[in-house]
């Protein structure tokens, strides 16, 4: 468990460098194969309207690891995360076309805490809304 | 129809063993857009102290929600999975999951509320690794939407 950011060098406020990532149809297709998750829901429109949501959605569980990876990336080693937690406000909503949707996902240290672990809160954000609450890692640095 | 409270704290049998494949977690990491070597190379593993190539942190809700499925299907419960949306997750880890790992799930609802006419189940679920060693535990609140007027 060896983070590439050290604890001394980190303040409260720190941000960590923001990621946009892509989510079209063919994303969610394949999450939902490598995850297991074939809730109609996120790749049946018919069936999503039926249901009452404005079209497709993505897995909240897509959200909750594409956020993740604005702190992975940051620690160099994944394996340092010792708590990770969202809330699924918003549904991203992911239209039949070429362009889809985008999840803009920015973090910054909230708190500093015992045993080299800092508390990472993150704000993820889809066509103008936040789509997770309460998304905070906690990790340890080196 | 209200969930009967008699079952908080009720804990179901670990489920059998999932053995954790390293091309299992380079499917999901590719999928979810992962570049990382630490999730595909076991040589970039081992350079960060992991025996073999870890998973991405959110990649063993795969495993715990399968193992809430025992929840969710206990016909005693009688919760409408139709009308059910996931409210929160939470991951608290004692180390990160790694290929060969053979997780087992102990699986227990935490609590039921009822508010507004949605009942809200919260599961915990415990993954520990052969040896009996906790690996990480999973939280997650479902929301099953009352349902609408007839």
């Amino acid at each position: 468990m060896t983070a590439k950011i050290a604890y001394d060098d980190v303040e409260v406020g720190t941000e960590l460098p923001a990621q946009t990532f892509p989510v079209t149809r063919a994303t969610l297709v394949r999450y939902a194969g490598a995850s297991g998750d074939f809730n109609p829901i996120h790749w049946n429109e018919k069936f999503a309207k039926e249901v009452g949501l404005p079209d497709v959605i993505a897995h909240g569980m897509f959200t909750m690891a594409e956020a993740a990876r604005v702190v992975t990336d940051w620690l160099g080693d994944p394996g340092a995360v010792v708590e990770y937690g969202v809330r699924f406000t918003k549904p991203v909503v992911v239209p039949n076309d070429d362009q889809g949707a985008l999840i803009e996902v920015s973090g910054k240290v909230a708190a500093k805490l015992d045993d080299r672990t800092v508390r990472v809160d993150l704000t993820a954000m889809s066509a103008g809304q936040k789509v997770l609450g309460m998304s905070r890692a906690v990790v340890r640095l080196a | 129809m209200a969930l009967d409270q008699s079952f908080v704290g009720r804990t179901y049998p670990p489920t059998a063993p999932y053995e954790v494949g390293r091309e299992k977690i380079r499917e999901f990491a590719e999928a979810v857009g992962e570049a990382n070597p630490v999730y595909t190379d076991p040589e970039a593993a081992k350079a960060f102290g992991h025996s073999d190539v870890i998973a991405p942190p959110t990649f063993v809700f795969s495993i715990t929600f399968r193992a809430a499925g025992q929840v969710v299907e206990d016909p005693q419960l009688g919760l409408d999975y139709s009308r059910v949306v996931h409210g929160d997750q939470k991951f608290a880890y004692s180390r990160p999951v790694r290929a060969g790992d053979r997780l087992t799930v102990t699986s227990t609802i935490e609590a039921i509320k009822s508010l507004a006419g949605n009942d809200i189940l919260d599961i915990r679920g415990e993954v520990r690794d052969e040896a009996g060693e906790h690996v990480v535990t999973a939280w997650t609140k479902l929301v099953a939407r009352a349902a609408e007027e007839a």
